[in-house]
């Protein structure tokens, strides 16, 4: 499992690690009933606290990508991978939107957007 | 979850310096880094923990017992650290091991040797020839071998070089792995702090002015930077404390959410170091002075 921690970056470090397991999850990188590290030995091998982890841990157990059994350590949930798709794809249509309607404002075209949407993209890759 | 230490309501005095209704607790499985400037009463607050001071009001509890009925018990369950010498110098480790053995009762030869050979320390070299890093081992040694629960630190890594400081922070995240033990060090080397605490204990002028999970520190504070016309009667009064130039100002704060809200976009915030905060809270408690 591989997590790179920036001590620089704005994110909280517990953000990072949250971020970066749950892509690893929903990527299938981290498959269902999969065993994660122990909080502590996670910490360990990161360099850095054991509340930073734990922390982690708890935000993705509330967020329903594992689980954990006292004693025996954290497991990957069984993801509704469909279900998860469909309510990312809404969150992005909703900031889609917010987007048209503020380029609306400012009397921008469509080919416009488009092409701002284009360069951002690729930009990003 | 569990409290290893707890002090409610400790009072101690000296001449010139007060505990004041010292209450804090140390939570097991955990490491907690005890932060604050010189003569602030860190030493003072281990050495009641430790029983070598008893307080004036107040009381203390370690693993939930009293020292009163139970200091023989307590003191088994404790290993304290330090890296000055403490050891009677013209002794070899495997002598110092002879002494120290028959007061524990949980003494364990096979993890004493097993300290030994990890930390490859010399037994039969004279106590007084270790440099300081092997001083700091060889202590933890005897702590580890008689299975300490709570082990105590006074300013561990003061004194030892970059590299070695690394190698004991490693060393501690080891200990740590099997959730049983609890740590408890203080330190102004506040950088050491950022790879092992879960908590941070910052006492100012003999005050417990927070404990907290460290992530919530940096979620709670902020250094605040924006021009000089930002700042009137009103506004001063947001921050802990200020440090003004001709360039601007530059500020602490303990309610980020709340400058991020009054200030906006006009000011830059900033993540603090624990260096900020302490350097910030020492300059507000002068202001008020």
């Amino acid at each position: 499992m591989q997590i790179l921690i920036s001590n620089s970056s704005k994110e909280p470090i517990y953000g990072q690690i949250y971020v970066q397991i749950k892509k690893l999850i929903l990527t299938g990188e981290l498959q269902e009933g999969q065993l994660l590290p122990s909080m502590r030995q996670l910490a360990k091998d990161l360099e850095i606290s054991v509340i930073t982890t734990k922390r982690a841990y708890e935000e993705l157990e509330k967020n329903g990508f594992i689980y954990s059994i006292v004693g025996k350590g954290s497991f990957v949930s069984e993801q509704n991978m469909e279900m998860m798709k469909e309510r990312k794809m809404k969150v992005i249509e909703e900031k889609l939107f917010v987007a048209i309607q503020n380029g609306k404002e400012m009397g921008l075209s469509l080919a416009e957007l488009k092409e701002m949407l284009t360069l951002l993209y690729t930009e990003d890759e | 979850m569990e409290n290893v230490i707890e002090l409610q309501h400790v009072q101690k005095s000296f001449d010139g310096f007060q505990l004041k209704d010292f209450s804090v607790t140390v939570k097991k499985g955990f490491v907690t880094g005890f932060i604050g400037g010189n003569g602030v009463g860190k030493s003072t607050t281990i050495k009641l923990i430790m029983n070598l001071l008893q307080p004036d009001s107040g009381t203390i509890s370690i693993f939930g017992l009293n020292y009163k009925e139970h200091e023989k018990e307590i003191k088994q369950r404790i290993g304290f650290v330090f890296d000055e010498n403490i050891f009677y110098e013209n002794v070899t480790l495997a002598e110092m091991k002879g002494i120290i053995k028959p007061a524990y009762l949980n003494w364990d030869d096979n993890l004493f040797n097993h300290y030994v050979q990890t930390f490859e320390l010399p037994l039969n070299k004279k106590i007084k020839a270790f440099s300081k890093g092997m001083m700091m081992k060889a202590s933890l040694t005897i702590a580890l071998s008689h299975h300490a629960e709570l082990i105590i630190m006074d300013e561990p890594t003061s004194g030892l070089d970059p590299i070695f400081r690394r190698e004991l922070l490693d060393i501690l995240h080891d200990l740590m792995q099997d959730g049983d033990k609890t740590i408890f060090f203080s330190t102004h080397i506040t950088t050491d702090l950022d790879r092992i605490a879960d908590y941070i204990t910052f006492i100012h002028n003999g005050e417990h002015i927070f404990t907290k999970e460290f992530y919530k520190v940096e979620e709670e504070y902020a250094i605040v930077k924006g021009g000089m016309e930002l700042l009137d009667g009103d506004t001063e009064q947001e921050f802990i404390a200020i440090r003004k130039s001709v360039h601007g100002f530059v500020a602490l704060t303990d309610n980020k959410t709340r400058i991020e809200n009054i200030f906006g976009e006009t000011v830059l915030i900033e993540k603090p170091t624990l260096e900020d905060i302490m350097f910030y809270t020492k300059k507000g408690s002068e202001k008020h002075v």
